[in-house]
């Protein structure tokens, strides 16, 4: 933590500066299914309005109502989002944590909790805040059945007198949040003000903490993986979504349920340009988008762990059959049902592998808003272009979670098709064969199904085929297949996302991580530097690997791979990769079910190089 | 006949110009006499006599004896081979993509009734426009000769021996799973089953249709239920059937006492004659009743069970575009920047 900057001032003129402004965590504790996210969410949104940047996590558990809930907000003026250990402001709202909760606070945190809830051993180092919740709500005339909803609101309240966060940003909030229906704005509205009063009336001022009003969100947008995921998919001419609910993807789905009439109804036909369909399991939505992709419509799924591997033998078909199809993987924790509503990045190497042995498939790697955003138009030019399912790998911090990001431009670049065969090329063209890679790429030409030309057809299916598509089990032919498959991923190395390198100038090390531990790892430079440990840094951004990684090891006497998953997978397809480099790579890996933090990398970096 | 006879010396072809080599495919590499080699050559002259654009025809199979035969029919029509069971999700995807597509199912009895019952029976309740075909011999095949789940207590396999448990009846699960199409043929009756594809072919929605298919290897001894000599001594027909295309309509001569015409979406008729039973295949109940007598009495009974082409079939719940999926524009296909600026606004 430290002092305040200088672009920064307090809101209210006049008031006192705090020690920590902009620059401290905030927990909120609560009973899951309370509606306390509302509240979670109206806060965050005021503080990112207010220009501070700010991020959120939600640690949730795999249950409708009753269990425990934390949602943490990082308030941080340097634009830090990673979670970080330790939080400053505690919400204990749930009973059942409550005492653990206060234990875990620091010296000189604020606790706020309702007044009728007693600590088992209540602490004299940190400030209490005891409120009169129930009152408060009473007070408000509510409906009784709405009261434990809206007694969120009273922390709202509280923390903004606490914290000095903007009245008019929390009204704004409700006001979006409840989509402008007056009547839950002001019933919500007029809690947090009795709140607020309350709080300023009543409760002992506090001069530690507080928030004050920057530019640094300025024009940016707040937003979570899946939603820019599925508006990526929109973009990119999705026309066919077959899907099953699961944690954490189901969310995906929603939000292409939801974005889908937006932005692509038929104004003019009240038709529709595409067709969602929630499957009776993940075989079969793995089977229609496999259909789908066969047909020649833009097809997706979005899943995790569990759902994955049920798609499995489907994958296994789509990649030797060469049908485009494009699989979201919101990873979350495995093996088995694992922990359902917490973060890993444990499906990498079942990913990369899927199938019955000998495949290997193009995995993107999303690690920012933006890149959720476009992986989620170009997964399907590339699914195309390589006739072949592409597996974009996302996991439930960077999917459900909301995060700061520069609004999304209208993509300009066209879609890539690939090589689709008309009947007016196919009449050009003498001898055409399904598998038969002319161009030397290792991708061959195909046909859709309603094609008039006479040699357009062709029988698909998973068993051993010639070029011509028909069946075979001749020896050379097999081979020859799998060799062009192989020819295939090579293409595919240089078509993927290039990893993202920052080269320093001087440094002998460098980091490499994937996906949402970007954030960790950079806030984790920046805490190594300070203490003399310069890091170059690659953000590896597809499989397969290619030339950069070669190039980023080959620069650097070894490199700290990181990641959130038990076997060290990214350090291990990397090893394979580059065998030669192989004794150069080092791990730094956790598997904890928490997003990963700055402290985590640096400490297993310092570690190892001081060891 | 709707198509032309020979004439010197050419072969005859149908309204769309081929002949009916056209409807062909590569040679069947299933055993001599399986009855599946019958079921091809009646989907060959069903396509031919109706005409079908081959490329407006998708063929879909599993995995199985059954599902080789799409390689042996219709070569200039698109198919996927897929996976065991399966086939039901990927055809789904595949009429989504292209609703103009007519999608032919050839499955068997293991791959619809054991591993793939699930994807049949949500293949069933979407109402996917398609032609399902069963080939059912009650034993599997290509992995020597096990008992399948359709096979009828008492069925004695060579190595398998005597299976013990009830049979999954096909017809009954399309039924109770609101099929609006469902009917039972026997491969050694050609006729019957070439009429029944006919109007399987014009039926708007999932059209089921359970054949009896000896399989010649394992299954074919005079004992078994599904065997060559059993069919063809027990069949009992519900009804002479006649698939009246709509370009033959003038041919038609109503005779009201004792047939029912039974008309689909876009004109064309299926004529059914009654035989010894008086069976109205409009009435759900009706059907049930006599397909689980039937099976309580071992009858072999055959013909049109059920039709009812009320339900919308899945594209048209889906409210799609007219304009196949797979065949729209970039334009159609992206939002415009008007949409799109609106979508981003809600995140400001």
């Amino acid at each position: 933590m430290s002092v305040i900057d200088t672009d920064v001032s307090p809101a209210h003129p006049g008031a006192a500066v705090p020690r920590y402004v902009n620059d401290f965590a905030i927990v909120a504790a609560t009973v899951n299914g309370s509606g306390s996210q509302t509240a979670n969410n109206v806060l965050i949104r005021a503080i990112f309005k207010m220009g501070i940047p700010v991020s959120g996590k939600n640690l949730f558990p795999s249950n409708i109502q009753g269990l425990p809930t934390w949602y943490t907000m990082r308030i941080s003026k340097d634009g830090y989002t990673a979670r970080r250990e330790g939080t400053e402001v505690l919400v204990a709202f749930n009973p059942r944590t409550a005492d653990e909760d206060l234990a875990a606070l620091p010296e000189g945190g604020l606790c706020l909790y309702p007044n009728d809830m007693k600590f088992a051993k209540p602490r004299s180092d940190v400030h209490l805040y005891p409120l009169p919740v129930k009152e408060l709500v009473k007070q408000s005339g509510v409906d009784v059945k709405l009261r434990d909803y809206i007694a969120n609101m009273v922390y709202v309240g509280a923390l903004a007198e606490l914290l000095s966060i903007d009245m008019q940003q929390i009204h704004a909030a409700l006001e979006r949040h409840f989509r402008g229906k007056r009547r839950a704005i002001d019933l919500n509205y007029n809690v947090v003000v009795a709140a607020a009063e309350w709080t300023r009336a009543n409760a002992p001022r506090q001069d530690a903490f507080g928030v004050m009003p920057m530019d640094r969100t300025n024009g940016q947008i707040l937003i979570d993986g899946n939603t820019a995921a599925a508006l990526g998919a929109l973009c990119g001419g999705v026309s066919v979504v077959a899907w099953y609910p699961i944690t954490p993807a189901t969310s995906l789905a929603d939000a292409l349920t939801e974005y889908a009439p937006v932005l692509r109804a038929d104004a003019e036909t009240g038709t529709t340009t595409y067709a969602i369909v929630q499957a009776e399991d993940e075989l079969a939505a793995a089977g229609i988008i496999v259909g789908a992709g066969w047909a020649g419509a833009r097809a997706m799924t979005s899943t995790s762990g569990p759902g994955l591997s049920l798609m499995n033998e489907f994958v296994g078909l789509a990649y030797f059959a060469e049908v485009p199809a494009v699989i979201w993987d919101v990873m979350r924790m495995g093996p088995s049902t694992g922990l359902p509503t917490r973060v890993s990045q444990g499906d990498l190497t079942n990913a990369y592998f899927m199938g019955h042995g000998d495949t290997h498939h193009v995995c993107l790697l999303p690690g920012t808003m933006a890149e959720c955003f476009e992986f989620g138009r170009i997964a399907f030019d590339l699914a195309e272009r390589l006739q072949t399912p592409v597996l974009v790998l996302s996991d439930l911090d960077l999917g459900m979670n909301n995060w700061m990001t520069e609004p999304f431009a209208y993509p300009e670049a066209p879609l890539d098709r690939g090589k689709v065969l008309t009947a007016e090329q196919l009449d050009q063209i003498k001898g055409w064969g399904r598998y038969r890679d002319v161009d030397g790429d290792g991708v061959a030409y195909r046909t859709l199904p309603g094609n008039p030309h006479p040699r357009s057809a062709y029988l698909s299916r998973g068993t051993g085929h010639n070029e011509y598509a028909v069946y075979s089990e001749r020896s050379s032919d097999w081979q020859q297949n799998l060799d062009r498959l192989t020819r295939k991923h090579h293409t595919a190395r240089s078509l993927v996302p290039q990893p993202i390198i920052e080269l320093v100038e001087g440094a002998t090390i460098g980091l490499v991580g994937f996906g949402s531990t970007d954030g960790a790892i950079r806030e984790a430079r920046d805490v190594l530097a300070a203490q003399g440990v310069a890091t170059s840094y690659m953000r590896v951004r597809a499989l397969p690997l290619g030339e950069a990684v070669r190039a980023f090891l080959a620069e650097h006497s070894h490199v700290y791979v990181v990641e959130m998953n038990q076997d060290g997978q990214l350090h291990q397809l990397i090893q394979l990769h580059l065998p030669e480099h192989a004794g150069d790579v080092r791990s730094v890996r956790i598997c904890d079910g928490m997003p990963l933090t700055a402290r985590f990398v640096a400490d297993g970096v310092l570690a190892q190089e001081r060891a | 006949m709707t198509t032309d006879t020979k004439a010197g010396g050419k072969s005859a072809t149908n309204r769309v110009g081929l002949t009916q080599q056209e409807y062909r495919a590569g040679d069947t590499t299933l055993c001599q006499g399986c009855g599946h080699n019958s079921v091809t050559s009646q989907i060959i002259a069903a396509a031919y006599e109706l005409s079908l654009a081959p490329h407006q025809v998708i063929k879909m199979s599993g995995i199985g004896c059954s599902s080789k035969t799409p390689a042996y029919f219709l070569g200039r029509s698109h198919g996927f081979n897929t996976l065991h069971g399966r086939m039901p999700s990927v055809t789904t995807g595949a009429v989504l993509a292209n609703r103009h597509m007519l999608a032919i199912g050839v499955s068997g009895d293991g791959d619809t009734g054991s591993i793939g019952l699930g994807q049949f029976k949500h293949m069933v309740r979407r109402n996917v426009p398609m032609v399902y075909i069963v080939e059912n011999n009650g034993v599997y095949g290509l992995t020597k000769g096990q008992h399948s789940a359709t096979a009828d207590v008492g069925q004695h396999l060579k190595y398998a021996g005597t299976n013990v448990l009830p049979p999954i009846d096909i017809c009954i699960e399309a039924l109770v799973a609101d099929c609006g199409f469902v009917a039972r043929t026997f491969a050694g009756d050609a006729r019957q089953v070439r009429e029944l594809l006919k109007a399987a072919m014009n039926f708007e929605g999932t059209a089921v249709i359970d054949i009896i298919s000896p399989c010649v290897t394992f299954n074919n001894h005079d004992e078994s239920t599904k065997s060559y000599t059993y069919g063809k001594e027990h069949e009992e027909r519900l009804q002479e059937l006649l698939f009246i295309p709509s370009f033959d309509e003038v041919q038609v001569e109503y005779d009201e006492g004792d047939e029912q015409f039974v008309r689909l979406h876009d004109g064309p008729m299926i004529k059914l004659k009654k035989l010894e039973r008086d069976y109205d295949p409009t009435n759900k109940w009706h059907a049930l009743e006599q397909l689980a007598a039937a099976r309580e009495r071992h009858e072999f009974l055959t013909g049109l069970f059920f039709i009812d082409e009320s339900r919308k079939t899945l594209p048209q719940v889906m409210n799609l575009t007219d304009t196949a999926l797979s065949a729209l524009p970039e334009e159609r296909l992206r939002p415009t920047r008007e949409a799109f600026a609106r979508a981003m606004a809600d995140f400001e």
